[in-house]
């Protein structure tokens, strides 16, 4: 009972990753029929916002120890964060420490700009293109972003730690009544959990309930109808592009802490979010988000060691017979709608 | 039809083409201009260094690089000379190998051994190379290093850990230097006993692929036979990168010990999940839990952060050894480089030097004849120690590093200590030896592609 | 002429001139002398052209004329190749009943993969042929190591039975061959400078992707492929009319899948060695790069696409910062310097970054591929557009 209860605490963390990334994308796909195969760089852009934060709050300078040597036998050179300087060592150190919730302020602009720039710049081009032309632009372009976050930052991960005092895990077990340290769970997970409803709730609370919302909403069901009746849907959506790409680049920020970010981290989650999307079903919100959180929790069932004693290799495939089971048993995904890229 | 199974480009390159210079074709079959594959007529010698330039490994490919280079140069007689002035074996005048200029190509695996075959042919195809180096990974080397038997090449092979590179898959033109996974149990062992005693259940996480096999095989092996008992080996996907419902189940399963059979970014995210989940300031059956981590590298507990402190494992090679063949290593490459050399730079700069000074004793770059000096030579003064190149399955044997993740490192390259420096008898076993590949398991014959 | 129309002709025999004469033209530069880095006139990479030209023709049957995307053709291809290393470890070393047995596997296999899959159409179809893929890859890399290695994948050992080959003597090695010719096996020819391969495999692999080609080009002209054509324009009203297109899309699904099958089956005929990573859904994305990026529905396009991605893999990422120095030596040491610093972010390692970036100015600049590139160029010597006639036209 206390591992099922285990599993399902994973699922719902797993999935809420996933259903992040899915909702991005498929903000993209429902809004402006655009297959985006850099949704998962953007994502990875959003880790690097953490990362490069952390840097730059870690600027340092160089002075040379008097006692320790380094590997060379040399003086040991010592990088002293300004921050000590301006704010003394112990609130520096409180500012190093909070990095990564500090990204997400310093996050949400860049990756506005950036799903901003991609739209205008690049995929504005291709919404009459065919989705085979779309697919080898944005791939190009993911291609392309993660060689240049390559360059700049190696290709090696980078540990990005949650602030000291989410170090440690909670004991689910002491408290719903079963043996301690059976049923615990890392807080920073327990964050990200929280954090991701927040964030599918106020994308979906956007939609619902302001009238730009609505009229995206209204563009996604028939565009066309929406632009004959004199409202400028194409700006909107190019708001709503950079949404998408603030909420994969947001996923990531604080997905850093969970994995040590690096440059393919992206292309890692990129196939995996397509099925999310695909199987809660084309141009359907709930869907995607609801598809993130089944698969999640599947997989994390599949992945005990129980059921690959009966089963071995499961954990291998799980999301993808998922999938097969799921779109042979249902035409169009959970929720899909019809005709939206069946074409 | 020519009995030559690849082109002898290098032939031609290297010194032919003035004489090559007549209007009409001239058609010839290598075998009448060549002795052996891609013999070296002009005044240089090429080789070939394949390693990982893109993908998740990127980062070692560059420091194996770095390695090749330094190593280069001082063949060539240029730097310091590093380790050739500690190097037992004084074959080595610093005028190239033979007295050829060393020159060398280079190519990228991508990690995956189609991508690291079509590098190598086109290296031994096209630019003549007479021996193959490189990469960092088993899957890699093993399809790099068959291909090296075909071509009648020398295949002097860079990080590889898996048991089969020199197990079931060894092969008479492969040689390898680093160590593998049956020896990293074997070091292991001993340290984990004096440290966490003989009353131990361990809980295996495995790579789902044969490099996690023979290392989780290993590991149980040897600290079972001192008494702990393996509660269970779950394997996980290879493309996993969020391992926490492979970490979450640990506690309940009564275990009191997490071995880690990753490597790469698996074992810095497995690693940094099972410290995200407070796993090491449990207790259980009233002992401390601990984790452990076979294969150690500089660059993953870089990539795992401070998650790697107070964690014990093995690696072929640090840094901070202060026998004399090092101090020389890590002084010429941090005078070039700026920072210490990792394991991978030191086993890829000591495969070339030896694949050199092989040349030199056997008098030839004939691929059969520099195995023939390779087989059953002792050496020492490349910082391992007295080693031995066995002749049986062309692997080397040396003393074993078990380290553990320093507590407070002094900058980014000072992650981890040495605990012990476990001794070459320990960790040596027979050729036919079951985990690496049993009596039918051979090398072949030497093949110089003649 | 062989039952084509001229126009179709000519471009068959434009494709058999440049795949026989391909030592000669994709060697230009003479050896030692400083462009020979661009050469690519080596028997590897001339085999892996027409190898992925082949598996991209294939590709392009199945997307080209029907618009069926499917994201996991490597697996045909990967388990073409376990069948024919069977074969090879099993039976001969001989290539021939390799390639068929890689055809007739990868044929049947794409005949259970298409009959589930081709129940849905449009990205619901691309995710279902995705997940067939990594499935097949991911359990060849784990649970189903006996059978394909693992990891480390498949070769020919010396113990392997080969029941109808001769035990090999003394120190001789297992060879792919056909009848004794061994494929890797060359000539060379050295003309002044230069220096020409001709290589036993790559010929073979040559004819085997003409023979595909003229197939391909059979298939396109024949009525059946103006009925997958039609699935593409409006499978709907197709089906209205009382025509189930769904046994021709499985057809030409399977068929495409037997072209995949065949270049697995020739990928290991020409270095005998099969690893899963050949299954994993960047190899199955790559094929679809290639068509796209070649031109998909043209006959030619895949092949060229194929080409462009497998010169840069092979070419481009073997520049490193030395030979650069060499190049540029001639200038002032700071402007030397200065070009190095500029060009090395696109060479070497930095070889994904130039494809990423050529991806991206073909598609934005030359919508129909490569082939639009060309047809660009001919029309400016040509003055007279008729690029709509000619025989590379997309199909729609």
């Amino acid at each position: 009972m206390d591992a099922i209860v285990l599993q399902i605490l994973n699922g719902l963390d797993k999935g809420s990753a996933y259903a992040l990334i899915a909702l991005g994308l498929t903000l993209i796909f429902g809004t402006l029929g655009v297959v985006n195969f850099a949704h998962g760089a953007l994502f990875m852009i959003g880790a690097f916002c953490a990362v490069t934060l952390s840097r730059i709050i870690n600027w340092s300078y160089t002075t040379i120890s008097e006692t320790e040597k380094n590997f060379l036998g040399e003086p040991l050179e010592v990088q002293v964060p300004y921050v000590h300087d301006w704010f003394g060592v112990a609130a520096g150190n409180t500012l190093i420490d909070w990095a990564v919730p500090l990204a997400i302020l310093f996050s949400i602009p860049i990756m506005l700009a950036v799903g901003y720039i991609m739209e205008r710049g690049l995929i504005k081009h291709f919404y009459s293109r065919p989705h085979a032309d779309q697919i080898l632009v944005t791939f190009g372009l993911a291609i392309v972003l993660q060689e240049v976050i390559k360059y700049f930052y190696g290709a090696n991960p980078i540990p990005t730690p949650a602030p000291e005092v989410f170090a440690g895990s909670f004991d689910f077990g002491a408290m719903l009544g079963f043996d301690p340290n059976t049923i615990i769970y890392p807080y920073w997970r327990l964050v990200y959990f929280a954090f991701a409803a927040v964030i599918i709730g106020a994308v979906f609370a956007f939609l619902q309930f302001t009238t730009f919302g609505m009229v995206v909403r209204a563009g996604m069901a028939d565009r066309e109808t929406v632009g004959l009746l004199g409202i400028n849907i194409d700006k909107r959506f190019t708001i709503m592009f950079g949404i998408a790409a603030a909420v994969a680049g947001l996923a990531g920020v604080m997905y850093a802490p969970i994995n040590s970010p690096n440059y393919h981290m992206g292309m890692d989650f990129l196939v995996l979010s397509f099925v999310v999307v695909v199987v809660g079903g084309m141009g359907s919100l709930p869907g995607a988000v609801l598809a993130g959180f089944l698969l999640g929790i599947l997989e994390s069932f599949a992945s005990m060691a129980a059921v690959l004693d009966v089963l071995p290799g499961l954990n291998q495939i799980i999301i993808y017979l998922v999938a097969i089971i799921i779109l042979l048993t249902r035409p169009r995904g959970l929720m899909g709608r019809k005709g939206v890229m069946e074409d | 039809m020519s009995k030559s199974n690849f082109t002898r480009r290098g032939v031609l390159k290297s010194g032919a083409v003035a004489g090559a210079g007549v209007a009409l074709p001239t058609i010839f079959t290598a075998s009448s201009a060549a002795a052996y594959m891609n013999e070296p007529t002009g005044g240089s010698v090429t080789l070939g260094f394949n390693v990982p330039q893109t993908g998740p490994y990127a980062d070692e490919g560059a420091d194996e690089l770095r390695a090749y280079k330094l190593a280069v140069e001082h063949l060539n007689g240029g730097g310091d000379g590093g380790m050739m002035n500690t190097f037992s074996s004084k074959a080595l005048q610093g005028n190239g190998i033979l007295g050829k200029k060393v020159e060398y190509v280079t190519g990228d695996t991508q990690t995956k051994s189609d991508a690291a075959r079509a590098s190598a042919k086109s290296m031994i195809e096209k630019d003549g190379a007479v021996m193959i180096t490189g990469g960092s990974s088993s899957g890699v080397a093993v399809a790099v290093q068959a291909l090296c038997q075909e071509a009648g090449i020398i295949f002097m092979a860079g990080l590889t850990h898996s048991n089969d590179t020199t197990g079931k898959d060894r092969k008479a033109n492969g040689f390898r230097h680093f160590f593998n996974s049956y020896m990293s149990g074997a070091a292991l062992a001993p340290v984990l006993e004096k440290m966490y005693g003989n009353d131990r259940k361990a809980y295996h996480l495995t790579a789902d692929y044969n490099w996690g096999y023979t290392t989780e095989e290993a590991v149980k092996s040897s600290t079972e036979a001192m008494g702990w008992e393996t509660v269970n080996a779950v394997k996980t996907p290879l493309t996993q990168t969020d391992f926490s419902s492979y970490i979450a189940p640990v506690l309940q399963s009564g275990a009191d010990v997490l071995v880690l059979n990753h490597y790469g970014g698996n074992m810095v995210n497995s690693l940094t999940n099972a410290v995200q989940f407070g796993l090491r300031d449990k207790e259980v059956n009233g002992k401390n839990f601990e984790i452990v981590v076979p294969l150690y590298s500089r660059l993953m507990a870089k990539g795992a952060g401070a998650n790697v402190k107070g964690i014990f494992g093995s690696t072929n090679w640090h840094w901070s050894l202060t026998d004399e063949g090092s101090k020389a290593f890590v002084r010429s490459f941090g005078e070039k480089y700026g920072f210490p050399p990792s394991q991978a730079a030191h086993t890829t700069y000591v495969q070339t030097l030896l694949y050199a000074d092989a040349c030199e004793r056997a008098g030839t770059h004939n691929p059969c004849g520099v195995a023939e000096a390779l087989e059953g030579f002792e050496f020492d003064g490349l910082g391992n120690g007295p080693t031995l190149y066995r002749a049986e399955d062309h692997q080397c044997f040396k003393d074993v590093l078990v380290v553990k993740g320093k507590e407070n490192p002094t900058s980014e390259f000072d992650l981890l200590e040495i605990v012990e420096v476990t001794p070459a008898e320990q960790v040596t076993y027979a050729p036919d030896h079951p985990q690496m590949g049993g009596a039918d398991a051979s090398l072949g014959t030497c093949n110089d592609g003649a | 002429m062989l039952g084509l129309a001229k126009k179709d002709f000519t471009l068959l025999a434009v494709v058999v001139g440049l795949t026989l004469l391909a030592p000669f033209i994709l060697n230009p530069f003479p050896e030692g002398s400083g462009m020979a880095q661009f050469n690519a006139g080596y028997p590897d990479l001339m085999q892996r052209f027409v190898i992925f030209g082949i598996f991209a023709i294939g590709f392009n049957i199945l997307f080209g004329l029907t618009g069926y995307l499917s994201f996991g053709h490597a697996a045909f291809l990967g388990v073409g190749s376990y069948a024919a290393i069977w074969m090879m470890k099993l039976v001969t070393t001989n290539v021939i009943p390799a390639m068929i047995l890689a055809i007739i596997v990868a044929g049947a296999f794409a005949l259970l993969v298409g009959f589930i899959t081709l129940r849905r159409s449009g990205i619901y179809f691309s995710i279902l042929t995705l997940a067939f893929a990594q499935m097949s890859y991911a359990l060849a890399y784990s649970v189903l190591t006996p059978i394909t290695g693992g990891e480390t994948g498949l070769q020919l050992k010396l113990n392997d039975p080969r029941i109808l080959d001769s035990a090999l003597v003394g120190g001789d090695q297992a060879r792919a061959n056909l009848f004794g010719v061994n494929m890797s096996s060359s000539y060379e020819m050295s003309v002044g400078g230069w220096l020409f391969t001709f290589n036993a495999g790559y010929y073979i692999a040559a004819i085997v992707m003409i023979l595909a080609f003229y197939m391909a080009i059979r298939i396109f002209r024949s009525p059946f492929g103006l009925m997958l054509r039609a699935v593409k324009s409006n499978q709907q009203r197709m089906n209205f009319t009382g025509l189930n297109s769904r046994p021709y899309t499985l057809a030409a699904f399977v068929i495409s899948g037997m072209y995949a099958g065949l270049a697995g089956g020739l990928m290991v005929a020409m270095d005998t060695q099969v690893g899963p990573e050949r299954m994993f859904w960047t190899a199955s994305g790559e094929v679809v790069l290639m068509t796209i990026l070649g031109g998909a529905g043209t006959l030619i396009g895949p092949v060229l696409g194929a080409g462009m991605i497998k010169y840069m893999e092979n070419i481009i990422s073997k520049i490193n910062s030395t030979i650069l120095h060499q190049w540029f030596a001639w200038m002032p040491d700071g402007l030397e310097d200065f070009v190095v610093a500029v060009i090395y972010p696109f060479i070497g390692k930095g070889w994904h970054l130039t494809l990423g970036i050529i991806f991206m100015l073909v598609v934005i600049f030359l919508p129909g591929g490569l082939v639009e590139g060309g047809q660009r160029i001919a029309g400016l010597f040509r003055r007279k557009k008729t690029a709509d006639e000619t025989s590379t036209t997309p199909a729609e």
